[in-house]
C-alpha cells in the first residue's frame, strides 16, 4: 500500500467514525425537537390602570410558555435595552445603520448584546371591566417595521390573574403556531395517585395546576389511556375483583359500559386513532395477549398469538395499522411491532435489558419508551426510537427510575414518572431531556398520559 | 189471732211469687221491692250453683314436628280455678299458651267451680322430625386461619415455572386445600400472583397472572378441584415488603392464598 492509499483509508476511516457517532448520538432527538432555534427577546410588558396588577402573572406565563415550547433560544432579559416600544408606531428608524435608539429601533434588538431574531411586545389595558392584551411579534431582522410584524392581535380576558394568564397563553399559542407548533394550553394530563390512600385516576393541567380526582373506587385503579379527542379515558381497575377495563367520560365523569371478556386479567387498554376501538391485553387464552374490541367491548378479536406475556398495545396514530407492544416472546420484556391483523411481528429493541411503556409520537414515526439497557434490572430510563431505522437516543441517565413516557399533543414534550426526588412523581420535559418540571408532590403519582 | 193468720197467708203468697220470679231468671222486669222479711222466719234455701262450663279447649295445630310449637286455647265459665296439666299450671278462665311437647301429649284442662268440676282434654300429636343434621365438626380454625396457614410458592425473576421448593410447598398445600374444601363446603380459594418491584407494572400484571395460573394448575394436578380455586394477578400492586434488595424481592415473587370473593 502506498502513501496515498494510506491517506485515503485513514481519511475515510476518520470521517466514517464521525458519521457513525453523529448518527448514533442525538439524531433522533434532533429530528423531533430540531437543532436550529430562533433567538427571541421577551421583555416584560406593562399594563395601564388596574391591568398592571396582573402583569407579573402575565409576563411569567408568556415567558414560560415560550421557553417550555423548546422552539426558541430565550435571550436573557438582563441584556435588553432600557426602552421597549409598546406599539408598532413607536418604532423609529435609526439615523444611520448601526446607530442605537435605546430599544426604539428594530436593530437595537437584532444587534449585540441582545442578538435576537424575534421580539414580543405590546401592552395590556383595562377596558369595559376586562383585561385587553395588544400583542405583537416582530421579526427584528427586517429593515423596517412595515415588514417586521409577524403576529399582531388583541386578546380578551377577565380582569384578574386567571384572565392575565389566559391572554398570555393565547398570545403564546399564536406565536407557536407561526412555527407550526401546537400550544399545550388546554391539554390535560391523566395520571394515577394514591394520595387518598387508594390508587385513583386524576387529571391536571400541563403545568401541574388544577389537580382533580376522577375516580373514587377505593380499590386499585391504574394505567389510564385517553381517547384521541380527549372525551374518554380507559383504565385498569380491581374495583370489581379481578383486573378489568373501565371507561369513563371525561365530560360527564360517568362510567360507560364495557364488556370485559371472561378472563382472570383484562388490562392496559388504549384507544385506536379513530377513537372507535380499544386494544387491550387479556389472559383469556392463558397468557396475556393483545385483543381489539369496540368501545362497548363487543366485536372482540384476538390480534397477537404467542405463548408469552404481551401487554401495552399502542396503535400508530398516523397509519392506524402498526401496533407497538411489549412482549416476553424472546425472553425478558422487549418492544415489538406488528400489523393490525397480528402479522409481521418484529422486535424493535435489541434484546438487551428490559423494555416497556412504548408511546407513539403524533408523527407516527417515533416512539418514546423505557428501557433498562446499560443499567441494573429495574433501573429504567427513557429512550426515543425512530421505528423505521431503530436508531435510538437516551433521554434520562439513571436519576432514579424513569418510566411511562407519554407524548404531548405537540409531539415535542413528554410527561413521565420518575423517582429522582425519592418518591414516584410526575414530570414533563422537552423531548431532548431539557426543561424538566416536576408537576406532583403529594402521595405517589404514576403512569401519566397526555391528552387533548 | 185472725189478724195473725191473715199476715202469714200474705207472706206465703209473697214468698211464692218471689220464688217464681227468681227461678224464671233476671230477664223479667224486677218486681217491686218486697217488704223486709220478718226476723223470725227462716231464709229460703239458695238456688243450686251451676256447674263450670268448658266452652272450648283445643290445640292448634294438633299435629306438630318435634321441636315445633302448638297453641292451646281455652274458654271456661263458672269456674273458680282452671288448671292444665303437663306443667302448664293454673291459668285464667280464657287464654292461650304455646307448648313444645317433645312427644305426643294429651293435655287435660280441669275447671273447678262451686257447681263442681269439669275436665276436657286436647291432644298434640308429635311426629318424628327429619333426620338430624350431622353434628357440627367443630373446626379447629376458621377458614381464613386455615388459608393463612398455607405456604406461599416462590418464583425466580421473570419466571412462572414451579421451582423445586415451590413444588414441595404446593404439594403440602394441596393436601391442606383438599381438607379445607371438605370442611368448608362452599369455600372458594383465591390463588394470588405477585411480582417484585423491578419489572414494569404493566408486564407484571401478566406475569403475576402466569404465576397464579401455574400454581393453580399444579394443585389441580394433585387433585384439588379446579372449580374451587380462582386466580388473580396483583402484579406489583400489593407487595409484602418494599425494600430494594433480593431478600424482599424474593418475598414478593410468589403465589399466595386468600379466601375467594
Amino acid at each position: 500500500m502506498n502513501k496515498k492509499s494510506w491517506f485515503t483509508a485513514t481519511f475515510f476511516l476518520f470521517f466514517g467514525i464521525i458519521a457513525f457517532v453523529w448518527a448514533q448520538e442525538g439524531s433522533v432527538v434532533i429530528k423531533i425537537v430540531g437543532s436550529q432555534r430562533p433567538a427571541i427577546a421577551v421583555p416584560d410588558l406593562r399594563g395601564s390602570g388596574a391591568a398592571q396588577n396582573f402583569m407579573e402573572a402575565f409576563n411569567d406565563t408568556l415567558y414560560r410558555d415560550l421557553l417550555n415550547s423548546g422552539l426558541f433560544e430565550m435571550r436573557p432579559k438582563g441584556m435588553y435595552p432600557l426602552q421597549v416600544p409598546q406599539r408598532p408606531e413607536e418604532f423609529r428608524q435609526p439615523p444611520r445603520p448601526g446607530a442605537s435608539l435605546g430599544g426604539m429601533a428594530l436593530s437595537d434588538w437584532s444587534s449585540p448584546p441582545v442578538q435576537a431574531n424575534f421580539l414580543t411586545t405590546g401592552y395590556t389595558a383595562e377596558q369595559n371591566g376586562q383585561i385587553v392584551l395588544y400583542g405583537w411579534l416582530f421579526d427584528v431582522g427586517q429593515p423596517d417595521i412595515a415588514n417586521a410584524q409577524v403576529v399582531g392581535k388583541r386578546y380578551f380576558g377577565t380582569l384578574d390573574e386567571a384572565g392575565a394568564r389566559k391572554v398570555a397563553h393565547e398570545f403564546a399559542a399564536d406565536i407557536l403556531a407561526h412555527w407550526g407548533a401546537a400550544s399545550l394550553y388546554g391539554t390535560k394530563i391523566y395520571f394515577v395517585s394514591d394520595r387518598t390512600g387508594h390508587k385513583e385516576i386524576w387529571s391536571m393541567d400541563p403545568d401541574g395546576s388544577n389537580q382533580k380526582q376522577l375516580t373514587s373506587f377505593k380499590s386499585i385503579s391504574i394505567m389510564p389511556a385517553v381517547s384521541p379527542d380527549g372525551s374518554k379515558i380507559a383504565f385498569t381497575s380491581f374495583a370489581r375483583g379481578n383486573p378489568a377495563i373501565f371507561i369513563l367520560s371525561t365530560e360527564t365523569g360517568r362510567r360507560l359500559s364495557f364488556y370485559n371478556q371472561v378472563a382472570s386479567l383484562n388490562a392496559t387498554p388504549d384507544f385506536t386513532p379513530d377513537g372507535k376501538q380499544l386494544l387491550y391485553a387479556s389472559s383469556a387464552s392463558g397468557y396475556a395477549q393483545i385483543y381489539v374490541a369496540n368501545l362497548d367491548g363487543s366485536g372482540l378479536k384476538r390480534i397477537s398469538s404467542s405463548r408469552a406475556i404481551e401487554v401495552e398495545p399502542k396503535v400508530n396514530p398516523k397509519t392506524g395499522n402498526d401496533i407497538v407492544f411489549v412482549s416476553g416472546r424472546t425472553g425478558p420484556q422487549q418492544i415489538f411491532r406488528m400489523n393490525f391483523d397480528g402479522t409481521g411481528v418484529e422486535r424493535l429493541t435489541n434484546g438487551e435489558g428490559e423494555a416497556s411503556n412504548p408511546s407513539w409520537n403524533p408523527d407516527g414515526q417515533h416512539i418514546a419508551f423505557s428501557w433498562t439497557r446499560g443499567y441494573a434490572t429495574g433501573n429504567f430510563n427513557l429512550f426515543l426510537m425512530d421505528v423505521a431505522t431503530r436508531q435510538y437516543d437516551q433521554l434520562t441517565h439513571s436519576e432514579g427510575r424513569n418510566e411511562n413516557p407519554s407524548w404531548a399533543p405537540d409531539g415535542r414534550h413528554l410527561v413521565f414518572m420518575s423517582t429522582r426526588s425519592g418518591s414516584h412523581q410526575i414530570y414533563t420535559m422537552l423531548a431532548d431531556g431539557t426543561q424538566v418540571h416536576q408537576l406532583t408532590t403529594s402521595g405517589r403519582n404514576q403512569t401519566p398520559v397526555w391528552g387533548k | 189471732m185472725l189478724l195473725k193468720r191473715k199476715w202469714s197467708v200474705i207472706w206465703i203468697a209473697i214468698v211464692l211469687v218471689a220464688l217464681v220470679a227468681f227461678t224464671s231468671g233476671c230477664k223479667k222486669k224486677a218486681p217491686p221491692p218486697p217488704p223486709p222479711p220478718p226476723p223470725v222466719q227462716a231464709a229460703p234455701a239458695p238456688p243450686p250453683a251451676p256447674a263450670p262450663d268448658i266452652a272450648e279447649f283445643s290445640a292448634e295445630p294438633s299435629t306438630i314436628e318435634r321441636g315445633q310449637s302448638s297453641t292451646l286455647k281455652w274458654s271456661v265459665s263458672n269456674a273458680t280455678e282452671v288448671t292444665i296439666d303437663h306443667g302448664v299450671g293454673t291459668v285464667q278462665p280464657n287464654g292461650t299458651k304455646s307448648v313444645f311437647p317433645s312427644e305426643t301429649t294429651t293435655y287435660a284442662l280441669r275447671a273447678t267451680g262451686a257447681g263442681g268440676t269439669m275436665n276436657k282434654t286436647a291432644t298434640v300429636t308429635v311426629t318424628a322430625p327429619p333426620p338430624p343434621p350431622p353434628p357440627p365438626s367443630a373446626p379447629k380454625a376458621s377458614l381464613s386461619e386455615r388459608i393463612s396457614s398455607l405456604q406461599d410458592a416462590f418464583y425466580d425473576y421473570d419466571k412462572s415455572d414451579i421451582r423445586e421448593d415451590a413444588r414441595a410447598a404446593l404439594t403440602r398445600d394441596a393436601e391442606a386445600l383438599k381438607s379445607i374444601i371438605q370442611e368448608f363446603s362452599s369455600a372458594v380459594i383465591t390463588v394470588e400472583g405477585h411480582c417484585d418491584e423491578r419489572g414494569s407494572a404493566e408486564y407484571n400484571l401478566g406475569l403475576g397472572d402466569r404465576r397464579a395460573t401455574s400454581a393453580k394448575d399444579f394443585l389441580v394436578q394433585l387433585g384439588v378441584p379446579a372449580d374451587r380455586l380462582k386466580t388473580i394477578s396483583y402484579g406489583k400492586e400489593r407487595p409484602v415488603c418494599t425494600e430494594s434488595n433480593e431478600e424482599c424481592w424474593q418475598r414478593n415473587r410468589r403465589a399466595h392464598f386468600s379466601a375467594g370473593q
